[in-house]
């Protein structure tokens, strides 16, 4: 304290709590009064400040991937496969169907076991221990980094027997079904008990129940949710890598190696061909303007209530 | 005692004239025939013979049940699947392969110490640069903003914890590094080469590039969670402290942040754990070279590029192991990381809607 | 005509919390029985244990013996059974949000199963007339949704579908307490209606509302039935002096 010119010490007293009345004018407690003041002026500045460095940029950086995508987007990049090594033109049609191909495989088993283990938690589990370690557990494999999941499917589908795509889709499905248990554990969470009630006493079954009035009441939020989900793993790279590993060329098989496009865009990006590069940007404002239409979408209905934040 | 007088009459008369079907009087448990419809007798019939449902209530549950303990599933399937293939590595390297440098795929000898260092240099930097902002964002946000600018703001932030990381990375190859090689760079190596972290030739890749990168995809999560932090803590404590006269930052540190700051640790570790795992962006800008790298200039790896590059091109048993190594202690490290974290947090905002980031 | 039901040495728990002790009551058919008391005595508890609702709680438990007619709910019957022959309905009016008014009505059939399409357009509307809410509506059945009436309209949709499913009984948790008084009125006619063919069992704190409309009533404190009379006895003689007291407004 002694450091800060601007203190002066408190007035020496005498013995007993309010030895004299607290003169509000005092020199010192004005000056302390003005150090406070200032100091409140600087935080605020300062979060002003970081938000502006983080938030500017980030837009800056948005805009750009937007200019950039926009800029080398075609009709070919969306009908042409990849054109031989430094030859102009090609596309990533075959990125785009691939990836299309390896999400429906992975949602096929993903989102019912999904949304199944998140009617467990919210309909059968509430309060009971089982149904708070599987929600820590499916929290903490949320945050599991996804290449260790395309490590897994590669030990089981793969090391020896050779790529394919539904060894991609294994590993996007497993990193679904934590997703969207939480999701759906929420949307069901804001379905009131009251209608819950109402149906069981009339006599339908607790299955009935959960089906035709929690599941349909809350099914917007819980389609969200899965949307979510879905434009989430839409772009990952890493567990791709080595699992569906990426083609050249059409590719409708599942045991086959097939083409996805945020993994065309890594190869591409790293690539030393401008063309590629170009087709590498097209590649990340289509993956782009999936996610913004999903997250958008998500916060409509956050707006409207239905969601409370689960992302 | 008198109490007082209510109304008693046995028989008011009603309101409404009854329907005809109403009327009808009912043994109980007989079956009414209506004339000319079969409806009440059809109903109760229907009901009556209906079963209980008992046994699929059992069947739906049990269902139910196997989806969620399928989570559990998930855990137990990658690690045991990890370690099965990592054998090789873990009998020839045992604890070694933590602390040995040595990574030449040519001489079998294999050592993850760089790519630890790498990691835990990229993910400690980038937490150095990302908190402080994420803070600030977040204090902005819960506290000083005008209520027109919060929706879009934390929108905005909510679209960029969205982006996938190879397009950050696409981003970051094409314009952070040339950045860094021709203009961040030298002006640190001017300025603060005295502290002698910026030697080394500036390719524009490498550990710092890769750590700035890092920073800007972890910051909206630390904000975003730290932001429901805040907006957990009651206003009462936020009254309390203004009511005491204290300034407005004065009543965020003492009323909120005191309150929030076993949650804020945990949105910090859960910042870590994102940074540990992180993989295709650093990929793209570390620069992958399998040394400690000795600037921050320096090419580097982390555990999870390494596997990024080397994986698909592997040959050897004994290679190969070694990188399911590097991906099962990936695996145990986040997983501790994010228990840790996820405990911190559900303690401050006790089972509220938690992110699924 | 609707059951009697008999209880014997009824006791339930929430948890650790004896909420219902020893009730023995005898509840008869076709007439309507009201159940006074202060808040959080167990009224609500027990018109639960009629129709085995209670113990969809899972820290909930009830033993005793309840029997409906000749059938003992908890032993000889599954609660889903049980609970088609029993209507409830709540305090606050709780139609089911996605549906119109007519699946709404129609729900405790259409879940369990019924398809006949002629005889579930006349049991709702039968229903709805019974509930008084026929003319209201009858335009708008299936176009307009069940959460879209007003607050009484709400609780007549509820009464009626709980009477499309034909219960002999009828628990009734503070139907009316939720509502305008132009509502409540009209609800205490329609139970004035329906007693005559169901039996029924009205919790209330509106001790006007039981005079009105209740042959018998019961007054609870504190987890236990004090006492169980014509309401008439109970609001000129009461014999307990808890009763008393309470009638009087001294205390709840």
């Amino acid at each position: 304290m002694s450091a800060n010119p601007l203190y002066t010490p408190p007035p020496v007293r005498g013995e007993g709590p309010l030895h004299a009345p607290l003169n509000m004018n005092s020199k010192w407690i004005r000056l302390n009064r003005a150090r406070r003041h200032a100091v409140n002026h600087g935080v605020t500045f300062l979060a002003i400040l970081s938000t502006v460095l983080v938030i500017a940029p980030l837009v800056a950086i948005l805009v750009y991937l937007l200019y950039m995508g926009a800029s080398s987007l075609n009709l070919a990049f969306f009908t042409k496969i990849p054109a031989p090594v430094g030859m102009p033109g090609g596309g990533m049609a075959n990125a785009i169907v691939g990836s299309g191909i390896i999400l429906a495989v992975a949602s096929a088993m993903g989102i019912p076991v999904g949304i199944a283990a998140g009617v467990y938690l919210a309909e059968f589990g509430r309060g009971k221990l089982l149904a708070g370690t599987v929600r820590f557990t499916a929290d903490v494999l949320n945050g599991v980094p996804s290449i260790v999941m395309g490590i897994a499917a590669w030990v089981v589908l793969v090391d020896r027997r050779g790529f394919s795509a539904l060894a991609g889709s294994v590993a996007l499905a497993i990193m679904m079904v934590p997703m969207i248990a939480r999701t759906t554990e929420e949307m069901l969470a804001t379905v009131p008990h009251a209608i819950r009630e109402a149906a069981l006493g009339l006599g339908v079954p607790k299955w009935r129940t959960v089906l035709s009035v929690s599941l349909k009441t809350a099914s917007p939020g819980i389609i969200t949710g899965c949307m979510l989900a879905f434009a989430r793993v839409a772009g990952e790279t890493a567990p791709l890598l080595f699992t569906a590993l990426g083609n050249q060329f059409w590719s409708f098989k599942l045991n086959q190696p097939i083409a996805a496009l945020p993994l065309q865009i890594y190869v591409y990006a790293i690539s030393p061909y401008d063309e590629w590069h170009r087709l590498a940007w097209a590649g990340s404002l289509v993956l782009i303007v999936m996610i913004m239409v999903a997250v958008t979408l998500v916060r409509i209905y956050a707006a409207r209530g239905v969601m409370k934040g689960a992302s | 005692m008198a109490l007082p007088q209510m109304t008693t009459e046995e028989d008011p008369k009603p309101v409404m004239q009854p329907i005809a079907v109403t009327a009808i009087a009912r043994e109980p448990g007989a079956v009414v025939q209506m004339p000319g419809d079969g409806g009440i007798s059809a109903i109760r019939r229907h009901l009556t013979e209906r079963g209980s449902g008992a046994v699929a209530d059992r069947i739906f549950m049990g269902l139910m049940l196997a989806c969620a303990l399928s989570i559990f599933a998930i855990v137990l399937f990658i690690l045991t699947v990890l370690v099965i293939r990592s054998k090789l590595s873990l009998a020839q390297f045992g604890f070694g392969f933590f602390v040995s440098s040595a990574w030449d795929p040519v001489s079998g000898d294999f050592g993850a110490l760089p790519f630890i260092f790498g990691t835990l240099m990229t993910s400690f930097l980038a937490l150095a640069m990302a908190v402080p902002l994420a803070l600030g964002v977040a204090i902005f946000l819960s506290e000083l903003c005008p209520e027109r600018l919060r929706a879009p703001i934390s929108f905005v932030t909510e679209l960029l914890a969205a982006i996938p990381s190879v397009v950050y990375g696409l981003w970051a190859f094409f314009v952070l590094v040339p950045i860094m090689r021709d203009q961040l760079g030298p002006w640190l190596y001017k300025y603060f080469g005295w502290t002698k972290l910026f030697d080394g030739y500036n390719f524009g890749v490498g550990l710092l590039t890769a750590s700035i990168i890092l920073a800007i995809m972890i910051l909206p999560i630390i904000s975003s969670i730290t932001r429901d932090i805040m907006l957990a803590v009651p206003t009462s404590q936020r009254e309390a402290v203004l009511a005491l006269g204290a300034t407005r930052w004065e009543m965020v540190r003492t009323g909120v942040l005191r309150n929030a700051r076993i949650g804020i640790v945990g949105a910090v570790i859960l910042g870590l754990g994102r940074a540990l795992g992180e993989t295709m962006a650093v990929t793209m800008v570390i620069g992958n070279h399998a040394e400690i790298a000795k600037s921050l200039f320096a090419p580097g790896n982390t555990l999870a590029s390494v596997i990024a590059t080397e994986f698909s091109e592997a040959t050897g048993d004994l290679y190969l192991s070694s990188l399911v190594e590097i991906g099962l202690a990936l695996f145990i490290v986040t997983v501790v990381v994010n228990a840790i974290a996820r405990g911190l947090v559900w303690a401050v905002t006790r089972g509220t809607p938690s992110r699924a980031h | 005509m609707g059951v009697g039901i008999s209880v014997e040495h009824l006791n339930a728990w929430y948890g650790q919390t004896h909420t219902l002790q020893d009730i023995n009551v005898k509840l008869p058919a076709n007439h309507a029985t009201a159940l006074i008391g202060p808040s959080g005595c167990g009224k609500s508890t027990f018109v639960r244990c009629l129709n085995r609702m209670h113990e969809t709680n899972p820290i909930a438990r009830a033993e005793g013996v309840v029997k409906m007619g000749d059938i003992d709910i908890y032993k000889d019957a599954e609660p889903v059974q049980i609970r088609r022959r029993v209507g409830m309905v709540f305090q606050r009016p709780n139609p089911f949000p996605t549906m119109s008014i007519y699946d709404n009505v129609a729900s405790g059939l259409k879940l369990n199963g019924f398809r006949n399409r002629k005889v579930l357009d006349e049991t709702v509307e039968r229903s709805l007339k019974a509930a008084a809410l026929w003319e209201e509506v009858k335009d708008d059945l299936k176009k307009k949704s069940g959460a879209s009436l007003s607050g009484g309209q709400q609780q007549r949709m509820c009464i009626a579908r709980a009477l499309a499913v034909d219960p002999e009984v009828l628990l009734m948790d503070e139907p009316a307490s939720a509502l305008d008084p132009v509502s409540t009125s009209k609800i205490e006619d329609l139970i004035f209606q329906l007693k005559s063919q169901y039996t029924i069992v009205i919790v209330t704190h509106n001790m006007q509302q039981a005079a009105r409309v209740a042959e018998n009533t019961g007054f609870f404190l504190n987890g236990k039935m004090v006492e169980f009379d014509s309401t008439h006895k109970i609001f000129t003689n009461p014999t307990d002096k808890r009763t008393e007291d309470y009638i009087t407004g001294r205390f709840g």
